[in-house]
């Protein structure tokens, strides 16, 4: 711990301006601050500050995906070899995971981070955490088969044209990990949507089991299905969609391991319990809606089922709640958080055209979240010229 | 119950080293300072010169551009010198005192027929009116303007504050004579706030010129600011007078004695002091003796501040008591390396989040460093504001408005009802390290400079 010190103090004038390695002063105030809390003290205002930091926050978003991320990687692995009726072990599953996910992660670090430090570099401001959990979110969003190099410049797109350019994070309007997904679903329909992308090695054709169908549960109830099959026939009981050994994208099928995910994020107190409830209660009473008036089998699938298939929870724990992107002010965070659940559900079910509404929605409900929390805070100026108005007459 | 304003929003930090229940009488000090700066705003202008000879309430020096203003010597003595900084602004006046305790005279207000005139007068002569404070700005008042009411908060919820309710019930005869002087400011009423259970407030009752409130709740509900919001928020164009309990004590005790009273009890503070407790002296008494060789560790590995952590000045061990500040508090410097110290589970660490395991256990106290724990960052994290800001306003908007100097915006989000102080705790809670209180400042100074 000492000698790690003692290194870094030994290295840090090189890093510093006027030194020969100037030009990688971020990085190296990345990894020293990653290494060490900084010894810097408060010179002004308030003598004692909080604990929390960014670094806290953030690692704790990585750690509350953890559950999603693992689940993630044994099921491309699990939906790989049931494509192919292979009866394989625990670990053959996650050795095949790990093949297709690692390198994912590999390419959306590399390339996130590495954009980070070079504008954090070029800006002179520090390195932002908010990429570690941006490049960690893309892959989770995305089927295991992406290409890497897609992966690399949607991941690209979203850090520089979806927050780098608005001045980092803290900045930026919308989502930047659901801008990679949006960016790729948009520029690489093929390789996002249809029955063959959701489970791994499907569009290589080779090997597969005959009669075995990719489709999501969330493409057979579009396709007006009255009960989820498996690729096999097998009809899904709620407890397998719950689990989630279904295919999808890597994170977002074991509702059991977002939960996790959500129930530490709340606990710390880092995600907004009013975005998540209020984008539960929107989402589930139009579902009621769909249920009452419903006159397609679609409308008809009962509301609860909508949070078992597709991405509606795992929008609602980890997007949705995006501080920077989210409604800012308590209220608005209701109505923020309640219009998503809105959108998705009509997304999902009465637009023919996306099966799946959650990625347009949060990104929409993005855009019109300055313009809800503008309303609140306009309450709020009215009541005080109000009262400045009474005093006045 | 009558009168009562309960606080949800807000924070108590749970500090080691508040002061003990004893008074220690006072020590002399060898030298005295007066800061200028201890006052937003203000430029001073020297009438004392270096070499003169002072009694107590002898006149020192006066507000530049207010020159009826008048600040007085605490003690008898000689003027050492006037210390200068950068571009000879005026840093302070140092005092040496003398032991011949010579005071100025002035003439004692009749409390039964005083006008509004006569009650400016007396203060700003006596040296008494710097102790004034006027909303919005948090700057000494105008003698010139009427304010609405006046607000005097008796219970202060800072970390480490002391504990009116323990002392000043020794001094109510003066307070009741104080109010009394104050009283011809105001055209409306004189606020006092109580903490919930308060044995002072009986004293106040009976004065029909007088409303009593009771606080409860965590910090900032003592805050003069607070209850101000919460009785009768400051709109555009209006001005609140406010005043420390003590300077009551003192406005009293002059105007009873005719003689200038700089006299105050302090707290002393902190976790690093082997003893704490209240101390008897005057305001610009000198750190050292107040603190009479109790710091437990190297000087140097403890920081000093004239007032609360949250918003206090840093003053060090060479340092003086400032004006308006009711304690001082000792708290350990943080300038140290912690390895993956973002990583820990965290149980000793202080957080109002929810993120270190110490919040599952609400009673510990903490030893809290001066360590910033990060680095500055844009805002990200928003609703935490919120949690510890019980005003009727959006502080993270207000602060956003004020670093684009949008003076509109900050006028229609409530700047006018928030100084430093109440937003102190908004600071101390911010993810991103803002630094609310320098930034809220700068908003005042601006609105205040295009004003005027």
């Amino acid at each position: 711990m000492k000698s790690v010190r003692k290194l870094l103090d030994k290295a840090k004038p090189n890093f510093e301006s006027g030194g020969k390695l100037y030009f990688l002063h971020s990085f190296f105030d990345a990894m020293e601050t990653f290494l060490f809390v900084p010894d810097k003290v408060t010179e002004k205002g308030a003598h004692i500050r909080d604990a929390i930091d960014m670094k806290r926050t953030m690692i704790l978003v990585v750690v509350a995906l953890m559950p999603a991320f693992l689940f993630g990687v044994w099921n491309t692995g699990f939906q790989f070899y049931f494509s192919r009726g292979i009866d394989a072990g625990f670990w053959q599953i996650v050795g095949y995971g790990l093949k297709m996910v690692i390198p994912l992660y590999l390419v959306s670090y590399g390339v996130g981070v590495g954009v980070e430090v070079i504008v954090a570099q070029i800006r002179k401001h520090e390195v932002n955490e908010g990429v570690f959990v941006t490049s960690f979110l893309i892959p989770l969003l995305l089927p295991a088969d992406i290409p890497l190099w897609m992966l690399a410049v949607a991941t690209a797109f979203a850090v520089l044209i979806g927050k780098e350019i608005f001045g980092g994070t803290g900045m930026n309007i919308m989502n930047p990990a659901l801008l990679a997904r949006a960016f790729l679903f948009f520029a690489y329909p093929a390789w996002m949507s249809g029955d063959k992308v959701w489970v791994s090695g499907l569009t290589q054709g080779e090997g597969v089991v005959d009669g075995f169908t990719g489709a999501t549960p969330l493409a057979q109830a579009a396709a007006g299905s009255p009960h989820f099959t498996d690729g096999l026939g097998n009809t899904l009981s709620t407890m397998d969609l719950f689990i989630g050994a279904i295919p999808g994208s890597i994170g977002e099928t074991s509702k059991l391991a977002i939960l996790l995910g959500a129930a530490l994020l709340l606990f710390a107190g880092i995600a907004s319990w009013r975005v998540m409830f209020s984008m539960l209660i929107g989402g589930m009473s139009v579902g009621i809606l769909m249920n009452v008036l419903g006159n397609t089998p679609y409308m008809q699938i009962p509301f609860y089922d909508h949070l078992l298939i597709g991405s509606f929870l795992f929008g609602m724990v980890f997007m949705a709640t995006d501080p920077v992107t989210a409604a800012q002010t308590n209220t608005g965070k209701f109505i923020y958080g309640f219009l998503i659940g809105v959108m998705i559900m009509v997304i999902r079910v009465l637009n023919p055209a996306y099966p799946e509404g959650t990625m347009l929605a949060i990104l929409l409900m993005n855009v019109f979240a300055p313009l809800i929390d503008h309303y609140v805070v306009q309450a709020n100026i009215s009541k005080r010229l109000k009262r400045f108005k009474q005093i006045k007459a | 119950m009558k009168n009562h304003i309960s606080v949800k929003q807000g924070l108590d930090i749970r500090l080691y080293g508040e002061a003990n229940k004893i008074i220690q009488n006072e020590t002399a000090s060898s030298s005295y300072a007066l800061v200028p700066d201890d006052f937003p705003g203000l430029t001073s202008k020297p009438v004392a010169q270096p070499g003169d000879t002072l009694k107590i309430g002898s006149l020192v020096f006066v507000d530049k551009y207010k020159p009826e203003i008048r600040f007085v010597s605490p003690v008898s003595g000689i003027l050492k010198d006037i210390v200068r900084g950068e571009k000879r602004k005026i840093m302070k006046y140092l005092i040496i005192p003398d032991d011949t305790n010579d005071t100025e005279v002035f003439e004692k207000p009749d409390v039964n027929t005083l006008t509004r005139e006569q009650s400016v007068s007396f203060l700003c002569n006596a040296g008494l009116w710097p102790f004034v404070t006027q909303r919005p700005y948090g700057v000494i008042a105008n003698p010139e303007t009427t304010p609405k009411s006046i607000f005097i908060s008796f219970y202060d919820t800072a970390p480490l504050a002391p504990d009116y309710e323990f002392f000043l019930k020794d001094y109510l005869q003066q307070m009741i004579h104080g109010l009394k002087i104050i009283r011809p400011l105001t055209t409306g009423k004189i606020h006092l706030g109580f903490a919930k259970n308060s044995g002072l407030i009986q004293s106040f009752l009976g004065l029909d010129f007088v409303e009593t409130h009771t606080i409860s709740g965590p910090h900032p509900a003592g805050n003069v600011g607070t209850i101000i919001n919460k009785i009768d928020p400051i709109n555009k164009g209006e001005i609140v007078f406010t005043l420390m309990p003590q300077d009551i004590v003192s406005i009293g005790n002059t105007a009873l004695s005719g003689k200038y009273s700089p006299e105050r009890i302090i707290a002393v503070t902190g976790s690093e002091l082997t003893h704490t407790g209240y101390v008897k002296t005057r305001h610009g008494a000198s750190i050292k003796s107040l603190l009479n060789g109790n710091v437990e560790h190297d000087p140097d590995a403890v920081r000093i501040v004239s007032g609360n952590v949250l918003t206090g000045t840093n003053v060090g061990y060479k340092g003086y008591l400032g004006y308006k500040h009711p304690q001082i508090t000792a708290i350990p410097e943080g300038k140290k390396y912690v390895m993956f110290g973002w990583m820990k589970p965290g149980f000793k660490k202080f957080s109002n989040s929810h993120t270190y395991f110490s919040w599952l256990f609400p009673k510990r106290r903490y030893r809290i460093d001066t360590n910033l724990n990060g680095g500055l960052r844009n805002l990200v994290v928003t609703g935490e504001y919120e949690k510890v800001c019980p005003f009727d306003i959006y502080p993270q908007y207000l602060i956003k408005a004020i670093i684009a100097k949008d003076i509109d915006k900050m006028e229609q989000l409530g700047i006018y009802e928030v100084i430093e102080e109440d937003l102190a705790l908004c600071e101390f809670v911010c993810t991103s390290k803002t630094q609310i209180q320098a930034i809220l400042r700068e908003g005042l100074d601006l609105i205040r400079s295009e004003m005027n």
